[in-house]
């Protein structure tokens, strides 16, 4: 039965070993998109060039098909996959910092990492800003503490917020994605010939 | 870019092998699905999904507990990120995982050809500001994680194909922020 960690298929120390493998397929992933170069994930926010979108939503409407289809059939336990909770608020306006980052830095944590280990200086420089950012959230977070662990909702999934069977979620996620992709596809057109540059 | 190391290529083959020239990146639907596969393999083996900016607090939180021990057990943050002493922080599932991207990023930029000393810029900026923008973007972007409890990579994937509320609230807080901001650092990219 999955998830097999859940069910004791294997110890703790072990599963640092499928941490790194795992990891190993993450970063080997994002390399093969362009994610360690800044200048790619960048231009999702001038609309040239749409592979975040793209991989991303390939990526977790993949996900989310695999964990739906193997729940159905019986083998995996979703309920045993780790959810976060939901504190909508600071997830909210902690998203809005995170996207402005992304524009003035050039990176999100996870691509910074690949960045830095394909040799791009602007990578490690940006990890450092992280590991700092990070710093001064400590430093302060007795003073916002009370923000942090304000509006929470627990666990909850879409499905049961918008009163909605998993499987019609499923579906208008999967049907938002095409529609995303068709947008991305005509974007990149328009905007390629706007801006004078070619397809990276 | 493509048409220059067409040209390029088609000079050098007689003379010199190819193999210099770096790839093209690979199909952005082909990675999404290949990425996904990842995740949904951290789904069913691990049951939990992918991360990167929770082994970044792990470090902070064990280095700063190295330095002032008193100050960082105080403080409830921190305090998340630490063991009681009798096993190591850093023996964690993320900061294992967060290695093998590191691994993983260069097995394959080094496949490709793709591995390369630089610094990542628009046409119109200076190493020197790149440099300094990428420094002030991570400290936001890690502040931003922290409040978000997670980061692209924790919220946005794991949670987008959990179906996770929060997650996505905060996806699309993610995308309209960075097309708030996208104008005003325009210079940077353009």
């Amino acid at each position: 039965m999955m998830p097999y960690y859940k069910f004791d298929y294997f110890s703790f120390d072990f599963s640092l070993v499928v941490a790194f493998v795992i990891g190993i397929g993450f970063g080997f992933a994002l390399e093969r998109g362009g994610f360690g170069n800044a200048r790619i994930l960048a231009a999702q926010f001038y609309f040239y060039n749409m592979r975040v979108l793209k991989v991303m939503f390939t990526a977790i409407v993949t996900a989310m098909l695999g964990v739906f289809y193997l729940s159905w059939i019986g083998w995996l336990d979703m309920s045993l996959i780790y959810l976060t909770d939901t504190y909508i608020l600071p997830q909210i306006i902690g998203g809005l910092l995170l996207g402005i980052g992304f524009v003035i830095g050039g990176y999100c944590p996870g691509t910074s990492v690949v960045s830095a280990s394909t040799g791009r200086y602007d990578g490690m420089v940006y990890l450092l800003g992280i590991f700092f950012g990070i710093f001064v959230f400590g430093e302060i977070f007795p003073l916002i503490e009370n923000f942090y662990n304000s509006t929470p909702m627990g666990k909850v999934t879409l499905p049961q917020f918008l009163g909605l069977s998993h499987g019609l979620v499923v579906f208008l996620v999967v049907m938002m994605a095409l529609g995303a992709f068709a947008a991305a596809e005509w974007s990149e057109k328009v905007m390629t010939k706007k801006l004078g540059r070619e397809k990276e | 870019m493509s048409t220059l190391s067409g040209i390029f290529s088609k000079n050098e083959v007689k003379t010199e092998e190819i193999v210099h020239q770096p790839k093209p990146y690979s199909n952005p639907y082909l990675v999404g699905v290949g990425l996904g596969l990842v995740l949904l393999a951290a789904f069913v083996i691990m049951g939990r999904g992918l991360g990167a900016s929770g082994a970044a607090s792990t470090v902070v939180a064990v280095t700063v507990s190295k330095v002032a021990p008193e100050h960082a057990s105080k403080n409830n943050f921190y305090k998340e990120y630490l063991t009681d002493g009798t096993t190591n922080p850093l023996k964690d599932w993320l900061v294992f995982e967060v290695l093998g991207v590191a691994a993983g990023g260069f097995l394959s930029g080094t496949l490709a050809h793709r591995v390369k000393r630089t610094i990542e810029k628009g046409p119109n900026v200076s190493n020197r500001k790149r440099l300094i923008y990428a420094f002030i973007g991570g400290a936001i972007m890690g502040f931003g994680a922290k409040l978000a409890r997670g980061c692209t990579s924790g919220q946005a994937l794991t949670g987008g194909a959990l179906l996770n509320l929060g997650s996505w609230a905060f996806m699309f807080a993610v995308f309209g922020g960075g097309y708030l901001a996208a104008y005003f650092f325009r210079r940077q990219w353009l």
